[in-house]
């Protein structure tokens, strides 16, 4: 095994030159490969929290239907007690209840139609940012205070300041008029405008009393620790539900069906380019390993005629193939990892990303992520690539006539 | 010019010397080539695509409002000049498309729900084909004339608010004294659209009716005017800009929405990076294969110096065939790339990750745009950097010492 491993490795250096831009095609594949899946992997992680950790939660408990429809009385019965008894039952303070409801929102000036939720103040913070994004003035507190926080653009349009007064109307859940004064607490800013535009929040039994819900709201928003943690949440969850009552739990794929979707969209082309890549190192392989095989005709004949089987010089070839693929592998997965390790903790940005990336709740820098599977994934197929396109020059070795091969020059 | 055609007839046969060697780098530069072409179009059509469905939904490709109204979409803002002179102008201007109209938030009230909604009050006549609103596909009818009395909704705001054609829904707003101002409506249409959050955003009404409802008189809130490219718009921008006056604010459409602005250019820089990693990827087999082709001919090219032919000949020859080779692997791959486009240029149903397509601003066809200038883009970068790739194996070549080539073994 040590002589063949010496002739393979001798053999390689004959034309270092050309060992080297061949493995240097893998080096440079590996490298992009690396980086790339890193950066991907990190901003689909980076795109799945943001966009459920500002309202969505990873579980929802709902009336059935009511995600499609969101109507009033697709309602929870009971919902600050159901949230509560799974506090205690979970052991997780990341559980919090909402209502949500439509109104229309007047200042002195003017008035927009939003989406209004009721939340519980004390809780709210641990399965939704905004409470965090409060840029002037301070959260709702008090379960039944006629306080509201609002978006900054919302607070702009509105032409209204914390301390100031904004009436409340809408339509309760049996259909009659709902209306409430409540006074600005508290400005959140997301850096969306639409977004902030879109919604504010008022405390839950606040909600309840101006909506006539009789204590019931629409959501049960939980998060797990780890995303990974959600199905198992989701199945203990199922399991707590109170018996006799219809609801069901979603969990965030079923909320945001367009998350996944889009990140599937996403790979999908993506992986058409890496494919690409790796067919052009195959390609590359291919023709080094022919030439050094068609070369050695001569003394491929030679040491046949000497009684060495095809199948050993064939497996020389593939231990000079794996010999490069490795080398290219080594190299190529450090100096990757060196790369995307930099830019992890550097971050990197591209001209024009940060409109494209404030779309999708996404920071203007990336940084990409490196763990042994986004390190390891791309080397790996393309060595194996680099293997199976050895094949065909080391077969062909079976055809290979002693006497003929001799005469070749 | 003798001298290049006899260098050109040597570069030639050299190429095909090695047949097996040529075969496998010509499909390497093919694949390079039609993957660089092919996902060029796929990328293009996706982008066109946002692009197209974002201007349709602004719409246009330049807009006119009140300074203050992007900011503050409210009915305070109305553009100062009155609709008919405006109206009068634009149609004496002989432009390919443009409309005004009214567009204010909204609520939107049924017997069971109520809703958030943008309120456009429209030309119908106008608007033909210049919004996403297809006239032929509405359930039911769209607006007549700008004296509808009826209201036109997307068909998933009708399944939220559990109302149909025929029904009556109640639309409040406010007026410019901050007063409400209300009316019902009888529901004549429900349309349909590509990003089905627009079936939840937008009504349509009648554009007087409007007017009437919310006491603005003869006013609107905004402009748009269609040009022939929406990759080129400064005539129909500097032809509306003559035709208003100083006091409103004249926008072309991607300064109207920056993500759809930056997306053009990111889309061109990615196209530029991808063909560039794709040239890198296959320089290094291109470089290897000339190395090789150099190598295995050390004597006759010492021959050829020792009997006087100049070093740039030898320099040229080289070069000649490099880009020989290059020249029928871009022919063969663009036209694999065109043939490839041709079965699916009436878009490929991506419908299994239509959310996931809305969430990126598409629809789920995806039309795939053939654009002559990327085919040379890609062809002129691959000869280029192939010129130059080839310059270092052709140089030596050029410089061997003819009695040290010749005598090598």
């Amino acid at each position: 095994m040590n002589l063949v491993f010496r002739l393979a490795w001798r053999n390689l250096w004959r034309h270092s030159k050309r060992t080297w831009l061949t493995t240097g095609a893998m080096i440079f594949s590996n490298v992009l490969l690396i980086f790339m899946i890193g950066l991907q992997f990190g901003m689909y992680d980076l795109m799945i929290d943001n966009t459920l950790q500002t309202l969505t939660g990873h579980v929802q408990i709902q009336a059935p239907g009511y995600k499609d429809d969101q109507k009033m009385r697709q309602s929870v019965a009971d919902v600050a007690g159901l949230a509560s008894s799974l506090r205690t039952e979970l052991g997780s303070d990341r559980v919090a209840a909402r209502g949500a409801a439509f109104a229309l929102v007047s200042s002195e000036d003017r008035s927009y139609g939003i989406a209004v939720l009721g939340v519980e103040p004390e809780y709210e913070g641990n399965v939704s940012t905004i409470p965090g994004l409060i840029k002037e003035g301070r959260f709702v507190n008090g379960p039944d205070a006629a306080e509201i926080v609002i978006g900054a653009a919302l607070a702009r349009n509105l032409r209204i300041g914390l301390g100031q007064e904004l009436t409340l109307l809408g339509s309760g859940r049996d259909g009659s008029f709902a209306a409430a004064v409540v006074t600005v607490v508290g400005i959140f800013d997301s850096g969306v405008a639409d977004f902030d535009r879109s919604f504010a929040e008022i405390p839950l039994r606040f909600f309840q009393d101006m909506f006539y819900m009789d204590g019931a709201g629409h959501q049960v928003v939980l998060t797990a620790t780890a995303i990974d943690d959600v199905p198992e949440l989701q199945r203990r969850v199922a399991e707590l539900l109170p018996a006799g009552e219809e609801l069901v739990v979603h969990d965030w794929d079923a909320l945001q069906p367009g998350l996944k979707q889009a990140i599937r969209a996403d790979m999908s082309s993506a992986f058409f380019m890496y494919g690409i890549l790796v067919i052009l190192v195959a390609f590359s392989v291919l023709n080094t390993q022919l030439m050094s095989v068609l070369e050695r005709t001569h003394e491929f004949g030679i040491v046949l005629a000497l009684g060495l089987t095809p199948g050993r010089l064939g497996r020389l070839v593939l231990l000079e193939t794996a010999i490069m693929g490795m080398l290219g592998l080594l190299i190529g997965a450090l100096l990757g990892a060196i790369l995307t390790a930099y830019l992890g903790v550097n971050g990197f940005a591209y001209p024009g990303m940060e409109e494209l990336a404030a779309k999708f709740n996404l920071p203007a820098r990336f940084f990409p992520e490196l763990t042994l599977p986004t390190l390891l994934a791309g080397p790996l197929v393309v060595f194996g690539f680099t293997i199976l396109s050895a094949l065909y020059p080391a077969l062909r070795l079976h055809r290979l006539h002693p006497v003929e091969a001799m005469r070749a020059v | 010019m003798h001298m290049f055609a006899i260098l050109a007839r040597l570069a030639w046969r050299n190429l095909w010397r090695n047949h097996r060697r040529t075969f496998i780098m010509l499909a390497a530069i093919v694949l390079g080539s039609w993957a660089m072409i092919f996902m060029t179009a796929l990328m293009r059509g996706m982008v066109t695509e946002v692009i197209k469905d974002g201007i349709s939904a602004l719409p246009g490709h330049v807009q006119v409002h009140h300074p203050k109204y992007r900011d503050d979409p409210s009915v305070a803002n109305l553009i100062p000049i009155p609709d008919s002179e405006m109206s009068a102008k634009f149609a004496a201007a002989g432009l390919k498309g443009w409309a005004s109209r009214v567009r204010v938030p909204a609520v939107i009230t049924s017997e069971y729900d109520s809703r958030g909604v943008t309120l456009l009050g429209i030309d119908p006549e106008r608007e033909r084909g210049l919004t996403f609103i297809d006239y032929d596909e509405i359930d039911g009818r769209f607006l007549e004339s700008v004296d509808d009395p009826g209201i036109v909704i997307g068909r998933k705001l009708a399944r939220t608010l559990e109302t149909e054609i025929g029904k009556r829904i109640v639309i409040m707003s406010q007026d410019p004294d901050n007063e409400i101002a209300d009316r019902g409506f009888r529901v004549v249409g429900l349309f349909t659209a590509n990003v089905t959050a627009f079936e939840e955003a937008f009504v349509f009404a009648g554009k007087s009716t409007t007017q009437k409802m919310l006491r603005i008189g003869d006013r609107t809130s905004e402009l748009f005017a269609v040009g022939d490219d929406y990759r080129n718009v400064d005539a129909v921008y500097s032809q509306v800009t003559e035709l208003v006056d100083a006091g409103v604010e004249v926008k072309s459409w991607f300064e109207l929405d920056a993500y759809l602005g930056t997306m053009l250019k990111v889309m061109d820089g990615f196209l530029l990076v991808w063909v560039i990693v794709i040239f890198l990827a296959l320089s290094f087999g291109l470089v290897n294969t000339l190395v090789m082709a150099v190598f295995e001919r050390v004597r006759e090219i010492g021959l050829m110096l020792a009997l006087g032919m100049k070093p740039r000949n030898i320099l040229g020859q080289i070069i000649i065939e490099s880009l020989m080779l290059l020249t029928i692997g871009l022919v063969i791959g663009t036209a694999l790339a065109w043939l490839a486009v041709q079965p699916i240029k009436e878009g490929i149903d991506v419908s299994i990750v239509a959310e996931g397509m809305d969430m990126w601003g598409m629809s789920s066809v995806l039309y795939p745009e053939l654009l002559l200038r990327d085919v040379i883009l890609a062809n002129v970068v691959v000869l280029v950097l192939g010129f130059f790739a080839s310059l270092s194996p052709a140089w030596r070549a050029a410089h061997y010492e003819p009695v040290e080539a010749i005598t090598k073994v």
